[in-house]
């Protein structure tokens, strides 16, 4: 009977899971150990976002140590301005103009992968549609009245939204739909190490730790049924 | 040469005494079980947030421009500043599943009941001042759920009439909630609030051993001196400041049996720790909370605004209530209960495997009431939950009035004089 | 039974198993906290390299550069204050740089690369301090000498090579820090001669 009882109400706490809607997110799927993928994500956000957006928060050298570039072909290829490859990556423009152009400074993206998540990036950069009723003359479906301009349109091309709110295929890109993708995927692989670079080594390091966890564990317990022998 | 340093040491302070009164000859109930080890956890998870705190501190700037930048820097500039961060933020949310299991043992077994009072009442100072040193950390990333969650919980001193706005003022340190908080904060994060639980500590284990350990069964191991024959007596030695006073049964040494199985334990509960620190240490988004990835932003509030998860219960209840003032006297009231639970606890036997049916439903009904208030506190405020979260309220501050009804001339079944082995 | 542990070959074997993974353990843990405390990558950072553009340095001129936070000095000696400079050796206590103050590249008569400059860190070896370049007016501390570094410190010497003279405080000559040219009018300071 008691048991009984016990199990009903175990279940009484499942009441407590009437959560709201979430919204329908893309899955990025990314992989941190392919650095090809990192590195495209890097040459994209560098020829695309950093003039907006910072990541004022990493270091050019750190970047090309993880992602496997030389300290030379980092400078040469990845660093416009003058600054030394030890510097965070950061750019000149003035927030404040940038509030006044964009009705928001385009905030700092070091994070924004642990802030929205990967898969809200890819889905992001993924639905621009066209509304003229927008400043720059696009809106998105996952960030309303978003102030950002589609940076990467003449890769994606342009889309319209229907009555019911579905947005048709983009036209007239350079690239089709699924290099589209693969590009917006690099790029979110990348802002993803960004917002950690020592997830890998996190991980690596569990591994070994669990393993010594496990062996101390199994030591201490024999250690213990040998003392308790005494114990009647 | 050690025996000699050791005549030397005892003669100006009683090392050796101590280390027999507490440790190897402190008599300890032999049926611990399962449920016995979150208090020494709780000592492991402290030492590593004071070791782990210490060493963030070094990185750490307490300013509201450096602040967030400074934890970005420990976490990719500073060599294993990521591993520092992630033990002391783990750690946090450790530290209050194991409190909260080691105070269930405690009411499962009737450890509050006298002799014990006392002990429990150290032990709920202990939870207090650690709700605030969790609180007073939570800002110090200042990050944008950091800065609102402060702001929800200082203005609720707001509700206190006539002194709230000024209280509310005193506390911030300014008219918004700012640098000047941020720093005052963290002087008592840092050093004052760990200083006071240390202490607390000290005393809460020192009002243990006056009393000994209650156990499982609730049978207590120290008898009336004369009543148990010879034959029967431990064998094992304890120190004279027990033994003078008492016969000792049921009882072994802490050390080494308790130290060994001990380190079992901790063994085990750091396996799941490092588990999770090294696989998922944001907890799925509870323990390092996404909002907080962006800096403190005044004009800008995140979409809810919830409290770290430890807090869940008593938010809720505040949260339920509709009246401000009173939602606050709720929530303190809460905590107050378990305070005064020594009290509302009119019985005699000590554990749930001797008392009757209704204890037993009624504490069984008062965690999953505690769970949901926990799980709701998460959640954001809709019509549904509120009542849900009305309902379990009620659960909780039930369990109380119950207990003080029922525990007077409850129908125990017969303790046994003896530990079953 | 006593509170001595039984004298059990097992139970001697597993707890001394038992301490040593756990030293293990704890060794694994110090790693962390003892690691933490080597410069960080902004330390190193602001350690990087600097640059500086010769070029248009006059001579007998000095210009100050910083490297990790301390001075550098770069002179542009002439062509006599490099060659007065083996005149100096019995009056000095390193002449010929034995002692570890220069990389092996300039472990030469004028302790650098070209002899036309003078790379040296501007930090008194007795305590620290920033000796006083003087150009003209060196014989008020050394007879029949015009250029040379006075520390006001103590008093410590120190000639165009920025070797130490005998008879003061600074044991040893002026440090000279990895350096190396990439172009002609292009000084690299921390950066040696045949590194990356």
């Amino acid at each position: 009977m008691k048991k009984l009882l016990l199990a009903i109400c175990a279940l009484v706490p499942l009441f407590a899971f009437a959560a709201g809607p979430s919204v329908q997110l893309d899955k990025a799927n990314n992989d941190l150990t392919d650095k090809e993928s990192l590195k495209n994500g890097f040459k994209t956000y560098i020829n695309y976002c950093l003039g907006c957006h910072q990541l004022q928060y990493q270091r050019y050298n750190r970047t090309f140590k993880d992602l496997g570039i030389e300290e030379t072909d980092g400078i040469e290829n990845y660093m416009y301005t003058g600054e030394k490859s030890g510097d965070h990556i950061t750019n000149t423009m003035p927030a404040k103009e940038a509030a006044k152009w964009f009705g928001t400074a385009p905030p700092d993206l070091t994070l924004e992968a642990r802030l929205r998540s990967p898969d809200w990036i890819y889905t992001y950069l993924r639905s621009f549609y066209m509304d003229e009723k927008r400043p720059f003359g696009v809106n998105n479906t996952l960030f309303k009245d978003v102030g950002m301009p589609h940076v990467l349109q003449d890769l994606q091309g342009v889309s319209s939204i229907d009555e019911h709110g579905k947005v048709s295929p983009a036209m007239g890109g350079s690239l089709t739909t699924e290099e589209y993708d693969i590009v917006v995927r690099d790029l979110t692989n990348f802002l993803e190490y960004v917002g950690e670079p020592s997830k890998l080594e996190r991980e690596s390091m569990g591994y070994k730790v669990l393993i010594f966890l496990f062996i101390f564990f199994v030591i201490s317990y024999f250690l213990k049924k040998e003392y308790w022998k005494d114990v009647h | 040469m050690l025996t000699n340093f050791m005549a030397w040491m005892d003669k100006r302070l009683p090392v050796t005494d101590a280390w027999n009164k507490h440790l190897a000859q402190y008599p300890a109930p032999k049926n611990f079980n399962f449920w016995y080890f979150f208090g020494s956890l709780a000592m492991l998870v402290l030492v590593n947030q004071i070791l782990t705190g210490v060493w963030l501190t070094m990185s750490y700037e307490p300013s509201g421009d450096g602040a967030f930048a400074s934890v970005e820097y420990i976490m990719r500039d500073v060599d294993y500043g990521w591993l520092l961060r992630y033990m002391h933020s783990t750690g946090a949310s450790a530290f209050f599943i194991v409190v909260y299991l080691h105070m269930f043992r405690g009411m499962m077994y009737g450890s509050y009941q006298k002799p014990r009072e006392l002990l429990w009442i150290f032990g709920m100072l202990i939870f207090l001042v650690l709700m605030a040193e969790a609180f007073m950390g939570y800002l110090l990333p200042w990050g944008n759920m950091s800065y609102w969650g402060a702001q929800v919980i200082i203005s609720l001193f707001g509700a206190i009439p006539v002194i709230g706005d000024d209280l509310t003022q005193w506390i911030r340190g300014d008219y918004v909630i700012s640098g000047a908080t941020l720093n005052r904060f963290f002087a008592l994060h840092v050093i004052a609030m760990p200083l006071v639980l240390v202490i607390l500590v000290f005393l809460h284990i020192l009002a243990l051993h006056e009393v000994g350990s209650n156990n499982p069964e609730g049978i207590e191991v120290k008898k009336k001196k004369g009543t148990i024959k010879p034959e029967d007596q431990s064998k094992f030695t304890f120190h004279k400041q027990y033994t003078d006073k008492y016969d000792i049964v049921d009882a072994i040494p802490f050390h080494p049996y308790y130290s060994v199985k001990d380190i079992m334990g901790v063994a085990f509960f750091l396996f799941i720790f490092c588990w999770v620190m090294f696989f998922a240490p944001e907890g799925g988004g509870y323990f390092i909370e996404a909002p907080n990835f962006e800096p403190a932003n005044g004009l800008k509030t995140p979409e809810h605004i919830v409290p770290v998860w430890y807090f869940g219960p008593f938010y809720t209840i505040l949260r339920v209530v509709p009246d401000k003032l009173f939602g606050a006297v709720a929530m303190f009231g809460a905590i107050i209960m378990l305070f005064a639970l020594p009290w509302f606890d009119r019985g005699t036997v000590k554990a749930i495997k001797y008392r009757c049916t209704l204890h037993t439903i009624n504490l069984i009904q008062f965690v999953i009431c505690f769970i949901v208030l926990g799980i709701l506190g998460t959640k954001s405020a809709t019509p549904l939950n509120n009542m849900i979260g009305t309902a379990a309220s009620f659960g909780y501050f039930g369990f109380f009035i119950l207990l003080w009804f029922y525990s007077k001339n409850e129908k125990c079944k017969p303790v046994p004089e003896r530990v079953s082995h | 039974m006593s509170n001595v542990p039984v004298n059990n070959g097992r139970r001697r074997f597993l707890t001394a198993a038992t301490a040593v993974v756990g030293g293990a353990g704890v060794v694994g843990v110090a790693v962390p906290f003892i690691g933490s405390w080597n410069p960080s990558a902004r330390a190193k950072a602001a350690g990087a390299p600097v640059e500086v553009n010769v070029g248009k340095i006059e001579p007998g001129q000095l210009i100050r550069a910083e490297w990790r936070g301390k001075p550098v000095y770069v002179v542009r000696r002439t062509e006599k204050t490099v060659a007065d400079l083996a005149d100096l050796d019995d009056q000095l206590r390193d002449p010929n740089s034995e002692k570890a103050q220069q990389p092996e590249y300039a472990t030469n008569p004028y302790r650098s690369i070209k002899p036309e400059f003078l790379v040296a860190l501007g930090v008194c070896t007795h305590l620290g301090c920033a000796p006083t370049y003087h150009n003209g007016d060196f014989d008020q501390f050394v007879e029949g000498t015009s250029e040379g570094f006075f520390c006001p410190c103590h008093g410590s010497k120190f000639d165009m090579a920025g070797r130490v003279f005998q008879g003061v405080p600074a044991p040893l000559n002026l440090m000279v820090p990895e350096h190396s040219f990439t172009s002609e009018d292009t000084l690299l300071i921390g950066v040696g001669q045949g590194e990356a």
